[in-house]
């Protein structure tokens, strides 16, 4: 069953240069060629992106959401990070 | 007498563009899986709009009021001067593919020329065809290979497709009056200068596929004058039906 | 430990938050899902089928276009539903086995045959304005993989509308015979698109699960209601009347009264025995059995040129 599905690929498009990319979803695809095209015909219709990446699904590394706490909070009390954790004064510019 | 001429010539492009254009979108819902669905109406897609401009550039070269769909849907058989090629029949899946490949590497060599045009429309429209031809034969040619030396069995087909369809490829590079006076005004392109490259595109693409030109290369032609194959009339009567049915009403 | 996990889940799902693939979730949540995204998916598949079958004989070159672009984007749909079911754990492959042999279910309204040029406008204005009702109702629903692919069509979807009503517009504009033609097709789809919202809140089983975990936002017969207010303004505009003797607007009620679903007529097409189902389902086996070969040659040469070959 499994010799007839053609693998599957998650797909990113970048909306606009300079633009983050963003997980547009997924197409099946047996070779990188195929799946630009197919991820470009199905997820770029509308001139939605100039930039397409593809990645075959099993190449994905993802982060556990059990994990989530040990993974994530560690970084909710270093508030330092935010730039309006320090004051600075009004009279000082581009800072 | 010159119009006429230009008409001729822009009409003929703009037919073979309609009617391979009605072939691929017969494929509709019938494509071995569905991203190739949507590939194969993408290039039908493509194709029509190209006829559209085409035929509405013809159009306005004939008479006053005249439109692309009166060009599309009220002449008959003997008036299309599409390519012989464009109109045989879907077939399976590698016949569409090898039609594909035969006429995207074609068109890829014969639009690159027709942007040097001197009428600024046609010259226009083939910048715009280059665009879509170039992503059209990455498609086909890619298809071939993987048909060519993926199974025996899409080996054989593949085989099969080529030695059918390789009659019609010799009409691509045939010049007539019409074509001969637009070259001579510098607005047509020479289509007999551009079979070295298509055979130099063919037999790299057919030996990566591990595929061969067929044995028996005996060539037919007529479309250009307007003698086709049987296949026209019944893809005519099919499209043209309600215009020839309800000729008063507005669509 | 499950407890504690469902407790958590109910909470995400009461505070508006999106489910997502690695979340942990009921089985009955999953499976709840997989049939009715994959059922989503299998109909705007089949659903390619009734327009697919004008697109040769559309009238003009413009109406080609506009049909191809439709039917593309339904495929286009399939494959974003098809997609959000595979985050569930389950494989392209199996959906479409389960489509095959009749385990999974379609929309019903794809089973009727498309007999005119005026069918196509009929679906657009008509399927087309059932689905979007129905579709932006799921734009938020909880399951993310869903919620996004359903934010997608919805902004396609727009365009199928007009494309249907402007070709109704014009043939209730046209000549005669043309009025005839829309007016005809509107009486054979008004009933199966009002049938398209499922059966009345109080006989359906799906329901309250479904609105518990918010997977559906609003009731069958609360949509329904809204796509007749809508869509009889629509048809008064361009001089159609529905088939529907009591239709009638309730002053009190705000909305409009209307006719009783022949629900034999329902049951029968969902159990399979429309007019169309056969045939749907034959045209879907075939395309998928002839492009087998097309498929296996594919991964043969994927394999090949791995192997240095």
């Amino acid at each position: 069953m499994s010799a007839n599905q053609l693998p599957l690929w998650e797909v990113f498009i970048q909306p606009k240069t300079g633009a983050p990319f963003q997980h547009a979803g997924n197409v099946h695809a047996v070779d990188k060629e195929m799946a630009l095209q197919n991820a470009r015909d199905l997820y770029t219709r509308r001139m939605e992106g100039t930039c397409v990446w593809v990645v075959k699904a099993e190449d994905i590394v993802s982060s556990n959401p059990e994990d989530n706490e040990s993974f994530f909070d560690p970084a909710d009390d270093k508030v330092y990070r935010y730039p309006a954790f320090f004051k600075v004064s009004k009279k000082v510019k581009e800072l | 007498m010159a119009k006429d001429f230009l008409y001729k010539y822009v009409l003929a492009l703009g037919d073979d563009a309609l009617i391979l254009g009605q072939r691929l979108s017969q494929w509709a819902y019938k494509g071995p899986f569905l991203e190739e669905d949507i590939a194969l109406s993408n290039i039908s897609l493509d194709l029509f709009g190209r006829a559209n401009l085409l035929l509405e550039y013809a159009a306005t070269l004939r008479e006053k009021g005249s439109t692309a769909d009166d060009l599309a849907f009220k002449r008959n058989e003997r008036q299309f001067s599409n390519h012989i090629l464009s109109e045989q029949p879907n077939g399976n899946f590698a016949d569409t593919m090898v039609r594909q490949f035969f006429l995207d590497s074609f068109y890829k060599l014969f639009f690159k020329k027709l942007t040097e045009s001197k009428d600024k429309q046609l010259s226009a429209i083939a910048q715009k065809s280059i665009k879509e031809t170039t992503y059209h034969l990455r498609h086909s040619s890619k298809w071939i290979i993987r048909l060519g030396d993926g199974t025996d069995e899409s080996h054989e087909k593949a085989q099969s497709a080529i030695d059918n369809l390789w009659m019609f490829t010799n009409e691509l590079f045939e010049m007539n009056e019409i074509e001969n006076k637009m070259v001579a005004q510098k607005i047509g392109v020479d289509c007999s200068l551009l079979k070295a490259g298509w055979d130099q595109i063919i037999d790299e693409v057919l030996s990566e596929a591990t595929l061969k030109r067929p044995e028996n290369t005996h060539t037919t032609s007529g479309g250009r004058e307007g003698i086709h194959t049987e296949h026209l009339g019944h893809l005519l009567s099919d499209m043209q039906y309600l215009q020839r049915a309800y000729p008063d009403a507005k669509w | 430990m499950i407890v504690k996990k469902e407790k958590l889940f109910l909470d995400k799902i009461d505070a508006g938050l999106k489910i997502e693939p690695k979340d942990w979730m009921p089985d009955k949540y999953r499976n709840h899902l997989i049939r009715q995204i994959s059922q989503h998916a299998h109909s705007e598949v089949i659903g390619m089928q009734p327009e697919g079958n004008w697109i040769s004989r559309a009238p003009s070159l413009r109406a080609k276009m506009v049909l191809i672009a439709k039917v593309q984007d339904e495929a286009g749909h399939g494959l974003y539903l098809y997609s959000a079911t595979e985050t569930l754990g389950i494989t392209r492959d199996e959906l479409i086995q389960q489509l095959q042999t009749g385990k999974a279910k379609y929309s019903n309204i794809f089973n009727y045959p498309t007999l005119t040029w005026a069918d196509i406008g009929a679906i657009g204005w008509l399927v087309d304005g059932a689905a979007i009702v129905n579709q932006q109702s799921l734009r938020r629903t909880s399951y993310g993989p869903y919620s996004r692919a359903m934010i997608r069509i919805c902004k396609e979807e727009s365009f199928h509308q007009r494309q249907g009503y402007e070709i109704m517009s014009k043939m209730a504009n046209g000549t005669p015979e043309q009025q005839e033609m829309a007016q005809d097709a509107l009486n054979r789809w008004w009933w199966p698109s009002l049938m398209m919202f499922g059966p009345h809140d109080s006989d359906s089983a799906h329901t309250s699960n479904a609105m518990k975990w918010k997977i559906k936002r609003h009731t069958n017969d609360e949509l329904r209601q809204l796509f007749v207010d809508r869509t009889v303004k629509h048809a008064d505009v361009i001089g159609l009347s529905i088939p529907d003797p009591d239709l009638k607007w309730n002053k009190k009620r705000k909305h409009y009264d209307f006719g009783e679903i022949d629900w034999d007529e329902f049951w029968e097409v969902i159990n399979g025995n429309g007019f169309c189902n056969k045939e749907r389902m034959k045209n879907h086996v075939n395309a998928h059995e002839e492009g087998q070969w097309v498929r296996a040659a594919a991964l043969a040469y994927v394999r090949k040129t791995k192997n240095g070959g």
